[in-house]
């Protein structure tokens, strides 16, 4: 067993890889071989995955309903204990349950806005700064547009055209958070633009889409990815911010913000119903953000020095 | 007829309500099957003459033909099939996240070859590096390796004239010696026309059979290798420059006398 | 004749994922008042061993030695306060590149009299005529304007020589010079060594000048050292550098192209692994 592992980690470290696959998985691996070194990307990782698991295992880690009441004589506003864990809310549901379902809402966000707004930032970006002059005018000032826009309320804005919903939300923040990404992408390009390698791509004929997609955009990647991850944190808050103002996911949709939200009512008497979903942002934001940190670590070559 | 021609070529760059002029009006042939140097100090021009010819700087006045034909505005695809070049800083010219397979292969893809396997086989042995090679990231090869790759790139289009930016200068002594001869002998193998801009006046003696000398963007004078070796230079910029590559002892002295 | 400075058996030593890894091994010397020349290939140590002297090896590198002493006080023990007496002062370091030795937000009479200043008590008055002073040393012509100008405003030789200038304003005894004139065009490079030896032969100063370039370390220094792989391969005359033994410096040596034509293809150097052991 530890032959073969240690023959499997020689073959992805060679510096002579034989085959296309091997250089990019022992380019990989070394990656995560810097990765691991940083203590707290690794618990932040740990919390993303967790995150993960729980969203895709829902059904079998929860052991109540999260939309069906429980007894309402019996069973409302309970503290925690051994049977509900984090105790129940105002209509007896088990808060455990629903925080464990309002992971794959929270899930669903981040991957659709990560989705949306990654690629249209880094397009938009790449493209103004490769090509600079009127390209670059256009495009960054009707990025300048967009950020000018106040998240929250272009967001309410929007719910209010479309109706509350969470799927309106997450368009909402998808808009308003691409327009950094575009700046960071944009700035990168300038630096790489004008380097020896792009000369000598361009002087092999290549086009200018070949270009932006195969030596730009890759080289931007990393940082934009950190970014991304580094605002998965804002964009949690955004999104339960817009359930806790109602705007967003609409009960009984066990969404942690819009939980809080109803907690709010009983803070002082019966503190778990807004706390737990709270400690779940809590614990979900600060995961990402040690994540992107560690990112930046290992991705960023300025960080590298 | 000459292969290369340039025409009292001008470069000016504009930043804003600055002009910067570059070239001043240099005119030069390079026959077929020819080796032509450029020679200067920093600030003289000569690397934003190459950069002209293939399209990276701004020709703002005078022509360039290639093959008899005006270059005008941006480059045509078969142009680079034509004419190729090689930069001075290995480290800067290849894509810190390609292999050196996505390096070779890249261009063949664009100009649809079909046979790249071979060719980047071929083109590996050729510069003298073996298949092991292929897979390998920049940063997992030397200075020297890595200009190997640059050549192989430049030669993987087989374009009949190679530019060569300072392509040793940033390399130690031992593996410019090494690169220089691969130059040489690809050269002579295939019949190539090198256009070679150095700093360096005996990497120039070295390779070409002619050169030009240029200061300030303008051409101070053309030699024949010949003539540089005897040191028969007719302007004092030249000899200035003769002088100083002697070497400090011998400056001083022919300073002296 | 005293030595100025003795390093023996100079080990550098940086820490990797597979234990220490040594990159200077060894390198011993004694240099007086003479223009010593450090050559080398990239990688082969010579400006580790440069910084080493000056007690500057970048982190995580350790530098030890069994003797390194600069006039009779031993630098492997220096206290921080005869550092402070040392560095800048009795030896000083000049890069190969003056942009980023220089500080790009002060002007370089500025720069020059807080050097001068924190070695030497004077008066600001004083301090400025010794700036002009130094600039005129080093063949600036109009060392007035010099004084008033930023490091930007200078092209690569004048900053060079403004960085010479800056190092020598404390008149040290030993100046350490570390590819000083790489970066420079041929013509500029023959007058700022001619100002480097004129400081030697002129004040009795000590030169150790580290480069890549065999030729012009030869045509400039007294004596050379070769350095390979972390160790000193060849110790030799500088005028007797054409005759070296070692088929390192041999090899350097030839394959260098020259004007007046020579071997084609130019002669290999065939690296033996002997060399490095």
């Amino acid at each position: 067993m530890s032959m073969t592992e240690s023959s499997r980690r020689e073959w992805l470290l060679t510096d002579h890889p034989a085959s296309r696959r091997q250089a990019r998985l022992g380019q990989m691996y070394r990656t995560w071989l810097t990765f691991r070194q940083n203590r707290l990307a690794m618990v932040g990782l740990g919390i993303v995955v967790l995150l993960v698991l729980v969203a895709i295992f829902a059904d079998l880690i929860a052991p109540y309903d999260p939309l069906i009441s429980g007894d309402l004589r019996t069973a409302r506003l309970l503290p925690p204990s051994w049977n509900h864990p984090m105790g129940t809310d105002e209509q007896a549901r088990d808060i455990f349950s629903r925080v464990v379902y309002g992971s794959r809402l929270t899930l669903m966000v981040v991957a659709l806005v990560a989705i949306i707004a990654t690629p249209i930032g880094l397009l938009v970006g790449t493209t103004a700064g490769y090509f600079g002059g009127w390209v670059d005018i256009i495009l960054m000032r009707i990025t300048d547009i967009f950020l000018a826009f106040p998240r929250l309320i272009l967001a309410l804005a929007f719910v209010a055209a479309l109706g509350p919903g969470i799927e309106n939300a997450i368009i909402a923040i998808a808009i308003t958070s691409w327009p950094p990404y575009a700046r960071l992408a944009r700035a990168e390009t300038l630096t790489i633009r004008d380097t020896d390698y792009i000369a000598a791509i361009r002087l092999q004929g290549a086009s200018s889409a070949r270009i932006i997609s195969g030596h730009v955009v890759p080289l931007c990647l990393s940082s934009v990815i950190i970014r991304v991850t580094l605002d998965m944190a804002g964009i949690i808050l955004t999104a339960a911010g817009l359930g806790f103002l109602g705007l967003g996911a609409q009960p009984p949709q066990p969404e942690w913000g819009a939980m809080i939200a109803a907690g709010r009512r009983f803070l002082i008497d019966f503190w778990w119903v807004a706390t737990m979903p709270g400690i779940a942002i809590f614990a979900v934001s600060l995961g990402f953000n040690l994540l992107g940190d560690g990112l930046r670590d290992v991705l960023d070559p300025k960080g590298r020095g | 007829m000459a292969l290369l021609n340039s025409c009292d070529l001008e470069v000016t760059f504009t930043k804003g309500s600055e002009h910067v002029q570059a070239v001043r009006g240099v005119s030069f042939e390079v026959a077929e099957g020819e080796s032509y140097g450029i020679v200067g100090e920093s600030g003289s021009g000569k690397s934003t003459v190459l950069r002209a010819i293939c399209g990276l700087a701004p020709v703002t006045g005078g022509s360039i033909r290639v093959d008899g034909q005006q270059l005008v505005g941006a480059r045509r695809p078969d142009f680079y099939r034509k004419v190729q070049m090689v930069f001075q800083d290995p480290y800067a010219s290849l894509h810190p996240r390609h292999t050196v397979d996505r390096v070779l292969s890249e261009p063949l893809a664009i100009h649809g070859f079909a046979d790249r396997e071979t060719r980047v086989e071929q083109a590996l042995e050729d510069v003298g590096l073996g298949q092991g090679f292929r897979f390998r990231y920049p940063h997992q090869l030397s200075g020297g390796q890595r200009q190997r790759v640059a050549i192989a790139r430049a030669l993987i289009l087989e374009p009949r004239i190679l530019l060569l930016d300072e392509p040793t200068s940033a390399l130690d002594a031992s593996i410019q010696a090494e690169v220089l001869n691969l130059l040489d002998r690809i050269r002579s193998e295939r019949g190539l026309t090198y256009v070679l801009v150095s700093h360096d006046l005996s990497v120039v003696a070295h390779m070409c059979e002619r050169l030009m000398v240029m200061q300030h963007g303008q051409a101070v004078e053309e030699m024949t290798r010949e003539s540089l070796q005897a040191r028969n230079a007719a302007q004092d910029y030249t000899r200035k420059l003769l002088t100083a590559s002697l070497g400090y002892r011998a400056a001083q002295e022919e300073q002296a006398s | 004749m005293t030595d100025l400075l003795t390093v023996q058996n100079l080990r550098i030593a940086f820490p990797s994922r597979h234990g220490p890894v040594e990159v200077v091994r060894g390198v011993s010397f004694a240099m007086g008042k003479e223009r010593l020349g450090i050559v080398g290939e990239s990688g082969s140590g010579k400006s580790l061993t440069g910084r080493a002297i000056l007690g500057l090896t970048p982190p995580p590198g350790k530098a030890t030695a069994e003797k390194l002493e600069f006039d009779g006080i031993d630098l492997r023990e220096a206290t921080r306060s005869q550092w402070h007496d040392i560095r800048g002062e009795r030896i000083s370091m000049v890069m190969q590149d003056p942009k980023f030795s220089l500080n790009p937000v002060m002007t370089i009479g500025r720069q020059l009299m807080e050097t001068y200043r924190t070695h030497r008590r004077s008066t600001r008055a004083e301090a400025h005529e010794r700036g002009l002073e130094m600039l005129n040393a080093v063949q600036i012509r109009d060392p007035d304007r010099v004084m008033n100008a930023y490091p930007h405003e200078l092209s690569g030789g004048m900053g060079q020589r403004a960085m010479i200038a800056m190092m020598l304003v404390t008149e040290p005894e030993l100046l350490i010079a570390d590819e000083p004139t790489s970066a420079l065009d041929v013509t500029v490079q023959i007058e700022v060594l001619r100002i480097l030896d004129r400081l030697v032969s002129d004040r009795g100063m000590g030169l150790i000048f580290i480069s890549h370039d065999l030729r012009l370390v030869s045509s400039f220094c007294d004596r050379v050292l070769v350095m390979y792989a972390g160790q000193v391969v060849e110790e030799v005359k500088a005028t007797d550098l054409a005759n070296a033994s070692h088929p390192y410096t041999k090899g350097l040596f030839n394959c260098l192209p020259r004007i007046e034509g020579g071997q084609r293809p130019l002669p290999i150097l065939e690296r033996d692994a002997d060399w490095a052991l």
